[in-house]
C-alpha cells in the first residue's frame, strides 16, 4: 500500500512540474507585451518598463519559470493586479463559498443518482426506467447556465421561493445560506446527475447478472437485502472514479454558476480576473484547481485500493 | 445474440467499402480474410477493385436480397436514435444554407419591432434591438457546429498522433507522450479552456484552438490503447519485417483499423465542444456580439429574464436540440461500430 502510494507520488512528479509550467506560459500566450496588455494602449514605457521589472518579464524564460516555481511552492503566487493583495490570500478568502456550491451539488448528484438508478435497473424497461433515462440524456445535454436562468425564472420569478442570487455566509444567517444555495447547487449538479444515473444504472444492470445475486437471491434474501446490501455495494465502485472525474467538471461549473447566481466564490473572481486581465489570479486559480484535480483523483484511486482489494495495479 | 452480430458484421462490410482501404474489415480477424494484407495486396486491389472477403461471398450467398431502403427502414425501427441523424442533416443543411433559410438578415436593427415575444411573422421573437432571433439561431447553427466540427478535428488528430506514435514506439517516447497527455488530463478541461482562451483573447479561431487542446487527451489514449492492441498481431510484424517504412506501417495499417472507435468519440466529443463553445460564448470569451452565436445570444437575453423570458428560448432550444442529437446519434453510432459495450436503451435482464 504505501509503496503504492509512493509509486503515484512519483509518477505525479513529472506531471505536476509541466502542469505549473503550462500555467506558468499562460500569461505568455498573450499577444504581445503582457505588460502592455495589463496596463493598456496610454501607459508611459517607464510603468511598462517598471510592471515588467515587477512580473519579471525582462529576464529569461527560464529563470522567470524557476523564480515562479520556487514561489509558488512557498505558497506565494504573486500580487493580484486589481485587488492589491496576494493572490493566494484573494484565493483562501473565497474558497469556503466555492466548496460549499461544489461539495452541495455532488451531494445533491450522488443523493438523487443512486436510489433512482437502483430503483430504474431492478426494473429495467419500466416507467421509471424510462423517466430516468430521459432525464439522464437532457441532464447531459442542457448547458449549466440554461438550467441555471431557468431555476431562476421559475422558482425566483413564477413561484417565489428562492432568491434569484446572492450569498449569505452561514456563519450570520444559516437559513438564509441555506436557501440562496438551493438553485445554484441544484443547477450546477444536474450534469452530474445525469451522468451517476446513468452509471449506476449500467452497473447495477451488470452486477445483478453476477453469480453471488442468484446465490443471494437462492439463499431466499429479500429484494431489499440482495439489491442494496449485495449489488449496489459492488456497484458503487466505478460511481467513485466518475465521482473524481466530475470534481473537475464542477470545480469547472463554479465559474459559470457563481456568475450568475453573484456568489463571491473563486469561480466569480476568476471570470472578473480574466476581464481585468489579472493574469496572476488566473495562473494561481488555474494551478490550484489542476493539482486539487490530481490530488482528487489519487485519493479516488486509493480509495478504489482500500475498498475493493481485488485491484491491483501494475506489476 | 446471433441476430445482433449479423447485423454488425454486415454495416461492417459497408463501413470497409468506405474505407480507405478497400477490402479490410477492422475488428475481424486476418485469419478470415484470403490473404496477408501487405504491400502486395495494395497494389492488388487498387489494380481489381475491393478484394473479396469470406464475408463477402457469405453476404452474396445469402443476405444480399433487400433494397438499401427497405435494409435502412428495418435498421430504423430497431434502433430509433437512427432518426436523429435526420435532425443533424437538418441542422448541418441549415448551418449550410442558412443565407437561403433564414426568414431575415440577423444583423439588421429594426428598433420598431423589439423586444417581442414570438408570432408567426418571428417564430422565437425579436431581441432587444428587434433583430430576428429565428434567423439568428439558423446563423448561430454555422458558428457552433464549425466550431464543434474543427476543434475536434484539430485536437483529435493531434491526439490520434500521440497515441500512435506513443503506443508504436513504446519506450522514452511513450512516456514522454504519456506525461504530456497526463499533464493535460490534470486540467479540468473547461477551465483549461478558459483559461488559453482568455490568454490568447476573444476571437472565434482562438476558441478553437482552445476547445481542441482540450480534447487531446481523450483521442491519444484511445489511439495508444488500441495501437498497443493491434501491435501484437501478424499482420503489423508481418509488415515489419518485410521493411515496411514506420509512417507507411502508423499510417496504412494501423490507423485505418482504429478508425471506428475514433470515429464513434469524435461524434460524442464533438457535443462537448459545441455546450464547452456555449458556455465560452456566454461568458464573454468566444465570439463577441453581433455576431449570431447561441450563448452570446443567451447571455444578452439574460439581461431581460425578468420582462421577456421567452427571449433566450431560440437558442437554448437550438444547444438542448443539437446537443441531444449528436449524443443520441454517437450511442447509436458505438453500438453498432462496438455491440459488446453497449448500454443501451433496451437492456435484457433476469426476469
Amino acid at each position: 500500500m504505501t509503496t503504492f502510494v509512493a509509486r503515484r507520488l512519483l509518477f505525479m512528479l513529472p506531471v505536476a512540474l509541466l502542469v505549473s509550467f503550462v500555467t506558468f506560459m499562460l500569461i505568455h500566450l498573450v499577444p504581445g507585451d503582457p505588460a502592455r496588455v495589463l496596463l493598456g494602449e496610454e501607459a508611459t514605457p517607464q510603468s511598462v518598463a517598471a510592471l515588467r521589472q515587477q512580473l519579471g518579464l525582462d529576464r529569461p524564460l527560464g529563470v522567470q519559470y524557476g523564480l515562479w516555481l520556487w514561489q509558488a511552492i512557498h505558497g506565494n503566487l504573486g500580487e493580484s493586479i486589481q485587488l492589491q493583495q496576494p493572490v493566494i490570500q484573494a484565493i483562501w478568502q473565497r474558497l469556503p463559498v466555492t466548496i460549499e456550491l461544489g461539495v452541495a451539488s455532488l451531494i445533491f448528484s450522488v443523493a438523487l443518482a443512486v436510489p433512482l438508478g437502483v430503483m430504474a435497473a431492478t426494473n429495467p424497461n419500466g416507467r421509471l426506467d424510462w423517466l430516468v433515462n430521459v432525464t439522464s440524456l437532457l441532464g447531459t445535454a442542457i448547458p449549466s447556465f440554461v438550467l441555471g436562468l431557468l431555476l431562476i425564472l421559475v422558482f425566483a420569478v413564477f413561484i417565489r421561493i428562492f432568491p434569484p442570487g446572492g450569498y449569505v455566509p452561514f456563519s450570520e444567517d444559516p437559513l438564509g445560506n441555506l436557501r440562496d444555495l438551493v438553485l445554484p447547487a441544484v443547477a450546477l449538479g444536474v450534469g452530474a446527475v445525469a451522468v451517476n444515473l446513468r452509471q449506476v444504472r449500467t452497473s447495477m444492470l451488470e452486477v445483478l447478472h453476477e453469480d453471488y445475486i442468484r446465490t443471494a437471491w437462492a439463499k431466499g434474501l429479500r429484494p431489499r437485502q440482495v439489491n442494496y446490501r449485495h449489488a449496489l455495494r459492488n456497484a458503487l465502485m466505478p460511481l467513485l472514479t466518475i465521482v473524481g472525474l466530475q470534481v473537475g467538471a464542477i470545480l469547472a461549473g463554479t465559474f459559470v454558476i457563481e456568475t450568475i447566481f453573484l456568489w463571491p466564490g473563486i469561480g466569480a473572481l476568476t471570470i472578473q480576473s480574466i476581464f481585468s486581465k489579472d493574469y496572476p489570479v488566473v495562473q494561481g486559480v488555474v494551478l490550484l484547481a489542476a493539482l486539487s484535480y490530481m490530488a482528487v483523483n489519487l485519493f479516488v484511486d486509493i480509495g478504489y485500493r482500500v475498498l475493493d482489494p481485488r485491484v491491483s495495479y501494475g506489476k | 445474440m446471433a441476430n445482433n452480430t449479423r447485423r454488425a458484421l454486415s454495416f461492417r462490410k459497408l463501413w470497409a467499402r468506405m474505407h480507405f482501404f478497400p477490402g479490410r474489415l477492422d475488428g475481424i480477424s486476418f485469419a478470415q480474410q484470403p490473404d496477408f494484407p501487405g504491400e502486395a495486396d495494395i497494389a492488388v486491389s487498387s489494380a481489381g477493385g475491393p478484394l473479396p472477403t469470406l464475408l463477402d461471398l457469405e453476404v452474396s450467398a445469402g443476405a444480399r436480397k433487400a433494397a438499401l431502403p427497405v435494409r435502412v427502414l428495418k435498421e430504423v425501427r430497431e434502433d430509433p436514435r437512427w432518426l436523429f441523424s435526420i435532425v443533424l442533416a437538418v441542422l448541418v443543411g441549415v448551418a449550410i444554407f442558412a443565407p437561403w433559410v433564414a426568414p431575415y438578415d440577423p444583423l439588421a436593427y429594426h428598433p420598431a419591432i423589439a423586444a417581442q415575444p414570438p408570432t408567426l411573422a418571428h417564430p422565437f421573437g425579436t431581441d432587444s434591438l428587434g433583430r430576428d432571433q429565428l434567423s439568428r439561431v439558423i446563423y448561430g447553427t454555422r458558428i457552433s457546429l464549425s466550431v464543434g466540427v474543427l476543434s475536434i478535428l484539430i485536437g483529435g488528430s493531434i491526439g490520434t498522433l500521440f497515441g500512435l506514435i506513443g503506443g508504436y514506439f513504446k519506450g522514452w517516447v511513450d512516456q514522454i507522450f504519456t506525461i504530456i497527455v497526463d499533464a493535460l488530463l490534470a486540467f479540468p478541461s473547461l477551465i483549461l479552456a478558459l483559461a488559453i482562451a482568455a490568454s490568447l483573447g476573444t476571437s472565434i479561431a482562438n476558441l478553437v484552438i482552445a476547445l481542441a487542446v482540450v480534447r487531446i487527451p481523450i483521442y491519444a489514449r484511445l489511439a495508444r490503447g488500441q495501437v498497443l492492441q493491434l501491435q501484437g498481431l501478424d499482420y503489423v510484424s508481418a509488415a515489419r519485417a518485410s521493411g515496411t517504412r514506420t509512417r507507411k506501417i502508423l499510417f496504412n495499417h494501423v490507423l485505418p483499423n482504429i478508425t471506428s472507435p475514433l470515429l464513434v468519440q469524435a461524434t460524442i466529443s464533438i457535443s462537448f465542444a459545441i455546450l464547452d463553445e456555449s458556455v465560452l460564448s456566454y461568458l464573454g470569451l468566444g465570439s463577441q456580439p453581433p455576431t449570431p452565436e447561441w450563448g452570446t445570444m443567451i447571455n444578452e437575453a439574460q439581461t431581460y429574464l425578468f420582462t421577456d423570458p421567452w427571449m433566450m428560448l431560440g437558442p437554448a432550444l437550438a444547444i438542448v436540440v443539437t446537443v441531444l442529437s449528436l449524443n443520441l446519434f454517437g450511442d447509436a453510432l458505438r453500438d453498432r461500430l462496438d455491440p459488446r459495450s453497449w448500454t443501451g436503451l433496451s437492456i435484457r435482464t433476469r426476469q
